[in-house]
This record gives C-alpha cells, sequence and structure tokens, in this order.
C-alpha cells in the first residue's frame, strides 16, 4: 500500500487530498493507496474573508466550515497537529504521540502574522490577518474621529493584493460615513513604487492620485513609538499616524522552523516540481514554500492541482507529468462596489484592467464558492 | 557563498526581487554576503538604490545572459 500523508488541512491541503482521492479512487478503494491528512484544527477558516469582517461585512460564523465535511469520504482526517518531521526514516509524529509512516509527504502549513518582529506593531496596529485582529479593526474604524490613516506593510506577507484593498475599502468606509475631508490616506510600501506587481503599481497610483491618496514608497517599518503615535522605518523615515494600519509581516509555522526545515519557517521547494529541495518524495504547497512568488490562496490552489496530477501519476507509472507554471490569479477589490484583477505566472506578468462593478461581484460570490473549490467542484 | 545566502528571484514578479532581498536581509546577520538573482532588468536599479538608502554595502553587480547578479553586505 502506497500511503500519502498530507500535514496541514487548509486550502492547498484540502484541495490536494480532494483531488488525489478522485483520481486515486479506485486504488483508494482497493485499498492500494491511503491519504491521511493532519491538521490542527476541526475548523477550515476562508481567510480572505477576515478582510470583510474588518468592514462588518461578514460575520465570524460566514467565515467557517467544518474541515471534514469538506472532504471526499476515502481520505482519513485526524486533528492531531505535526510535531516532528523524520524525514530520513520517512516518519512524522504527532503532538498525541503518534507516529505515521508515509511514502509521499506533502507540507502544506500555511503562515502566521508575525506583527511581534517590529517593536510596538502588535500594541499599536490593527490588522485583518486573525479573526480577533479583524474584529479589533473594525472597532478602530468604527471609533475613528478622524486624522492621518497609516498603512504599513512587512516583508513577507500573505495576500500580495491587501495593502490595496484595505486602502481602496477605508476610502469607501470613511467616504460613507462623509468623513473624507476629516481623514488623511497615507499608504506605505517595502520597495520602490505601490505594488511589487509593476502594472498594478502603476494602476494603483492613478487611483490614488485620483482620490487623494498620499503615499510613500521605500518604507519597512523599523519601530513603532505608541507614545508619539510614530513609526520610524529602516530607510530613515518618522511616520505620524493617528490610526495604524499594517499588513504585518509574516513566517512560515513554528513547526517549520523547530525541525529545521527552512530559514524563516519558509521550505525551500523546487519552484517547479514542488520537492523539497534535496528529497525524492516530499512535497511543499502554498504559503509554506520559499518559492519567490504570491502567498495567495489561488497560488496554493494551482499549484495543488499540478501535484495532484503528478502525485497520482507517481503512484500508479511511478513519474511526474507535469510542472507548475507559477500561475496566480487575485482579485484586487478597488472599493466597496468595484474591482479587478491580476492573473500572471512564472512568464507573464498581469496586465490589470480598469475596476468594474461586475469583477466586484464575482468577488464576492466567490466568497460563497471557495467552499466548492476546495471541496474540487469548480 | 552558501546557498542559504542565495536569493534566487528569478521570474518572480510579486513579491520581486527586492522584497525577496528585504525578507532574506531580515533573516540575515549583520556581516552576511547575499547574492539576489533576478530576470528583472528594473531590479538592477531598485535594489543598489534600497541599499543605499537604508545603508547596507553594495558588493557588486553584474549581468550574464538575462540574470541579474547584486550582491550585497548586511551592515546594520
Ligand atoms: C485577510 C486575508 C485576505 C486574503 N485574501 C486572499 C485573496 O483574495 N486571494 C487569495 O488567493 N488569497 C488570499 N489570502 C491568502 C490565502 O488565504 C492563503 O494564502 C492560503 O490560505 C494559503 O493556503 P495554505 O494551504 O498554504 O495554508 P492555509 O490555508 O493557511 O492552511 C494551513 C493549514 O495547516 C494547518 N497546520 C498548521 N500547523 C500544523 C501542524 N503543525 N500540523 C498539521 N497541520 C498544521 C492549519 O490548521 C491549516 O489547516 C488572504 C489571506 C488573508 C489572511
Amino acid at each position: 500500500m502506497k500511503k500519502i500523508v498530507i500535514v496541514g488541512g487548509g486550502t492547498g491541503g484540502t484541495i490536494l487530498a480532494n483531488n488525489l482521492a478522485r483520481r486515486l479512487a479506485t486504488e483508494l478503494a482497493s485499498n492500494q493507496v491511503r491519504i491521511t491528512m493532519l491538521s490542527a484544527t476541526d475548523k477550515h477558516m476562508y481567510q480572505p474573508g477576515l478582510l470583510y469582517v474588518a468592514f462588518g461585512r461578514m460575520a465570524a460564523e460566514d467565515l467557517y466550515q467544518d474541515q471534514r465535511s469538506l472532504l471526499e469520504p476515502g481520505i482519513t482526517f485526524h486533528v492531531d497537529p505535526v510535531k516532528t518531521f523524520d524525514l530520513e526514516h520517512n516518519r512524522v509524529e504527532t503532538q498525541a504521540g503518534v507516529s505515521h509512516a508515509y511514502d509521499y509527504l506533502v507540507i502544506c502549513t500555511g503562515s502566521r502574522p508575525n506583527p511581534e518582529s517590529v517593536p510596538g506593531l502588535a500594541e499599536h496596529a490593527n490588522h485583518v490577518y486573525t479573526l480577533e485582529a479583524a474584529q479589533k479593526t473594525f472597532a478602530a474604524l468604527q471609533q475613528f474621529k478622524g486624522g492621518r490613516v497609516a498603512i504599513v506593510t512587512g516583508v513577507p506577507h500573505k495576500c500580495p493584493m491587501v495593502p490595496l484593498e484595505l486602502t481602496f475599502m477605508m476610502h469607501d468606509y470613511f467616504k460613507d460615513r462623509a468623513m473624507l475631508d476629516q481623514v488623511e490616506f497615507y499608504y506605505t510600501y517595502p520597495i520602490g513604487r505601490l505594488h511589487s506587481l509593476e502594472n498594478v503599481g502603476k494602476w494603483a497610483q492613478r487611483e490614488f492620485d485620483k482620490l487623494g491618496i498620499n503615499y510613500e514608497t521605500l518604507f519597512n517599518a523599523k519601530e513603532v513609538d505608541g507614545a508619539k503615535q510614530q513609526v520610524h522605518s529602516e530607510e530613515g523615515s518618522v511616520l505620524d499616524y493617528d490610526l495604524l494600519i499594517t499588513v504585518p509581516p509574516h513566517n512560515g509555522m513554528s513547526v517549520i522552523l523547530e525541525n529545521e526545515l527552512g530559514a524563516g519557517g519558509w521550505i525551500p521547494t523546487d519552484p517547479a516540481t514542488l520537492q523539497m529541495q534535496g528529497t525524492e518524495n516530499v512535497f511543499v504547497l502554498g504559503d509554506t514554500t520559499n518559492i519567490p512568488i504570491s502567498k495567495a490562496g489561488s497560488t496554493a490552489h494551482y499549484e495543488a492541482e499540478t501535484l495532484g496530477e503528478n502525485l497520482s501519476t507517481l503512484v500508479r507509472q511511478g513519474t511526474m507529468v507535469r510542472a507548475y507554471e507559477g500561475k496566480v490569479f487575485c482579485f484586487i477589490e478597488a472599493g466597496k462596489d468595484r474591482a479587478t484583477y491580476a492573473s500572471f505566472d512564472y512568464l507573464h506578468p498581469p496586465q490589470p484592467q480598469s475596476p468594474t462593478q461586475m469583477i466586484h461581484w464575482f468577488k464576492l460570490a466567490y466568497n460563497k464558492l471557495y467552499w466548492n473549490s476546495v471541496r474540487g467542484l469548480l | 557563498m552558501s546557498d542559504s545566502q542565495r536569493v534566487d528571484a528569478r521570474n518572480s514578479f510579486c513579491p520581486g526581487p527586492l522584497m525577496e532581498l528585504i525578507a532574506a536581509m531580515k533573516l540575515a546577520k549583520v556581516g552576511d554576503e547575499l547574492e539576489v538573482l533576478s530576470t528583472d532588468k528594473g531590479s538592477a536599479h531598485d535594489i543598489p538604490e534600497w541599499i543605499a538608502k537604508v545603508g547596507h554595502e553594495l558588493l557588486g553587480t553584474r549581468e550574464e545572459d538575462g540574470v541579474y547578479y547584486i550582491q550585497v553586505r548586511k551592515s546594520k
């Protein structure tokens, strides 16, 4: 029997497990293959929904579904996070002390916000990367009486569109409350333009100029002085704020660091085969890789589809058949009622279109369709 | 130069070479040397600009077959 162990039941792991279960249905039924998923929680969170929670447009209960209900029946699922990766002996050990042997291992444990890595940031800034933080951000927006809203982005971070989306959505939030004349927006970005994608950066600059949103580039927060309400940057500038919003820097999960699988918790991964570097039978998906690509659900999705096909042919024929070509597709909310998107891969940059209401409706529809997507029905 | 200090950002549109370097710099120690590989022409300009602004040291840049190699030392 071939044993496939998937560590992590988020976007990437769930899509992969269902994809494999369909492709290998015959082998699963005849016990030639076993697919085991080990995860840290029995609830699956639709993380992009957190952005809407921060504006009171989605409720906490809209974000979750029962993880088991998302999985094909043939998949063995345990809520028992992995503690030790013993790659030399093809085994992982869980927190409960259970040892799982594998022929193929897939690691997709995601990433975590780490605002604590910048002194003062966790205490004084609001963000949308956990449910608690998104709810706190909503309260801060509701209570804001006017002044300067500063947006500070850390590196690396999950979902490259959030800095822009937060800014556009806050603009419309205060516009709806007739507060625009009392609010100044000050957007900062780590590199020398407004977004890492050059075309998206140019588009955002035109939109910001139209809306009167101020910006500063080459800005990496070094520390936050909460008493003075100031952010000091690595580049030497000082930014005053009345309300501080951050897209916090991220790290991989601590289990990756503790097992010394990769600096920062990011696992060195082959960009085409998704194999962990230096291994044959260990694969990595989604946020956890060190591939220089967006940490986004759509990245995890396209990677999982490629890997599903490759793992099934590895099981059947001993060979892989496809390369991951770096495909990413991201919606970009450009306010409360219009959106655009960026679609790109390793070789082709995106060409963003002007935002439309139609694309915003697609995004709202996707907020529901996500559950079909992870089930593999889209 | 060890592998861990090489920042291979070829074919990276997003986050792109400079963002990859900033992330790698956070993990590096003062005095470490890093080499960024990039296929993006803009980074031959952006990376030295950022290095100068923050006060790290630019050790050299070269281009070979469409790949830019930019060496830097973390100074602070
Ligand atoms: C506010 C916000 C907005 C976003 N917007 C978008 C968007 O518009 N478009 C987009 O494409 N992406 C978006 N994303 C990003 C997207 O949600 C993530 O990139 C995606 O979920 C990554 O998938 P993953 O499978 O790598 O990790 P995750 O989905 O985070 O899953 C990780 C899994 O690993 C499990 N785990 C952790 N530790 C262990 C362990 N030790 N053992 C076993 N299991 C473990 C966790 O329980 C979890 O199930 C957004 C994210 C946020 C927070």
